[in-house]
């Protein structure tokens, strides 16, 4: 699979699309893009956008979903059919349903569930554009909605990807770097701290590339979100 | 909700709405075009009031019908996305979604609207397949307009990909006609009968007191290409006839925004 014609990372340092190894592409936040929807947000992470909502806590039908000590999300990832190059069907495929799975995974131990027993959450990502990227920023947009919605959490939940291309450890790989690199390892973290809630990898690395990549991810994460409190206080201050 | 629907009746009578606008009067329209810039080959995102659906077209390459072997294809499809309506949460209705594509395909397809010979590659062999994909993000009613003129929208911005033959694939990449063939640009407006009077560019609140609808389709020669009624009651000729001839006024005016 790897292209050796591409040179990732060049005598400058930077990469095809001109980044430095370390540099997140540029990122937009908004939070309360949707009416209908109890809390909302947009992100844009280089091409890749993302637009993701909140529902609830409200009750939960039918009642065998319910739990008695804490609430149930509901997650929904989906990619709208123009999102990609070659033209997607619609409606969530294999790979989306999982992506939904790990979203859910990744955003469940910053939110207070047990604060509504009984109740459920519907979050849902609708991927718009991609250029790889699309679950973490789907999961920076999801948490984003969950405080607009008001939801009680411990923190707010960033997730960018670090990989691999060429030899080169990079943050925040990009359509390209992500089809033609090594390895791609997206995480999770809560609040921009320690707490990993997400982790996904395929390639072929040494446990010190991964340990590289995984430090990479953390620090892209804590960016993301300074960036995310941002977002929020410019809603607050009316400044959307 | 029914006292709602009630008042919202009561008031039509009296030429009013609940958020005080003229019975004939849109909400604020947003057209944007080239909104998906780098996966779709034709887009906009349409806000019409808190309504807001995104529109890409995408081509593939594919087979022509054997009735029209050198003619592409048109596949109009809409999705009402689960965050749109807290109604959808248990899956979206399947038959508004499925009325919704039909009536933007018809709008344009039974207008002619698209050069589809223009669109085949090899007589009986190959042909390009236009995708309109409409995504609905945000409902609040008066979805059949803001999809159709996402749609055209979309095709006046778009262009068609190059076929690269060698590969018998299409180059994304690269541009083979800089714009969709477009014969002519058909606009819809939807009429809706509240109580005993018209409405236009109803909210998801409004609508919940339809009677019936009439979506009308025309051209810029003011052709009528297309039409669809909708809702539980019965509309009389006087009506349709007021329907298309309010439709005229305010296509006009979506023309005008498409122009910008």
């Amino acid at each position: 699979m790897e292209n050796t014609e591409v040179e990732w990372v060049d005598e400058n340092g930077e990469r095809v699309d001109g980044r430095m190894v370390d540099e997140l592409r540029e990122t937009k936040m908004e939070v309360d893009v949707l009416e209908e929807a109890d809390g909302s947000a947009m992100v844009e992470v280089g091409n890749t956008r993302v637009v993701a909502s909140v529902f609830g806590p409200q009750d939960l039908h039918p009642a065998h979903l319910q739990e008695s000590d804490r609430a149930v999300i509901k997650m929904r990832y989906n990619m709208a059919p123009f999102s990609v190059d070659d033209r997607m069907r619609p409606g969530p495929n294999r790979r989306a349903k999982e992506i939904g799975l790990v979203a859910k995974r990744a955003l469940e131990p910053a939110i207070e569930l047990e604060q509504f027993p009984t109740a459920g959450i519907d979050i849902s990502m609708e991927v718009i554009e991609s250029d790889g990227g699309t679950r973490a920023t789907g999961i920076t947009a999801a948490s984003l909605a969950l405080a607009d919605a008001g939801i009680p959490m411990k923190g707010l939940v960033s997730s960018c990807a670090a990989g691999v291309v060429g030899e080169h450890v990079v943050l925040d790989v990009n359509g390209k770097e992500d089809k033609e690199g090594n390895a791609d390892i997206p995480i999770a973290t809560i609040n921009g701290g320690d707490d990993i809630t997400l982790l996904q990898m395929d390639g072929d690395l040494t446990q010190e590339q991964v340990e590289e990549c995984v430090s990479l991810a953390k620090d892209g994460c804590a960016d993301l979100h300074s960036q995310q409190r941002e977002a929020l206080l410019r809603k607050y201050r009316g400044e959307n | 909700m029914k006292l709602n629907t009630d008042a919202i009746k009561e008031m039509a009578e009296e030429g009013e709405r609940l958020d005080g606008r003229d019975l004939n009067e849109y909400r604020e329209i947003n057209v944007e075009q080239n909104y998906i810039s780098t996966t779709s080959q034709g887009s906009a995102l349409v806000e019409i009031g808190d309504t807001k659906v995104v529109v890409g077209i995408s081509f593939e390459v594919e087979s022509p019908y054997s009735d029209r072997p050198n003619a592409g294809t048109i596949v109009t499809n809409a999705e009402l996305a689960p965050m749109a309506d807290r109604e959808f949460e248990s899956g979206p209705p399947q038959e508004t979604g499925v009325e919704l594509a039909r009536v933007v395909d018809r709008g344009i397809r039974e207008s002619e609207a698209i050069d589809l010979e223009a669109l085949c590659i090899e007589e009986g062999e190959k042909v390009y397949t236009a995708f309109i994909d409409v995504h609905i993000l945000n409902n609040d009613g008066n979805l059949l307009d803001a999809s159709a003129l996402g749609a055209i929208a979309a095709l006046t911005d778009g262009y068609v990909p190059a076929y690269d033959e060698e590969n018998d694939e299409l180059n994304h990449d690269e541009v083979g006609m800089e714009e969709i063939p477009l014969t002519k640009v058909p606009v819809t407006a939807t009429g809706r009968k509240i109580g005993s009077k018209v409405l236009w560019d109803t909210s998801r609140e409004e609508e919940e007191a339809l009677g019936s609808r009439l979506t009308v389709t025309l051209t810029e020669e003011d052709q009528v290409v297309a039409m669809q009624k909708g809702g539980r009651e019965a509309m009389t000729e006087e009506e349709i006839s007021q329907i298309i001839s309010g439709a005229k006024n305010h296509t006009s005016k979506f023309r005008e925004l498409l122009e910008e």
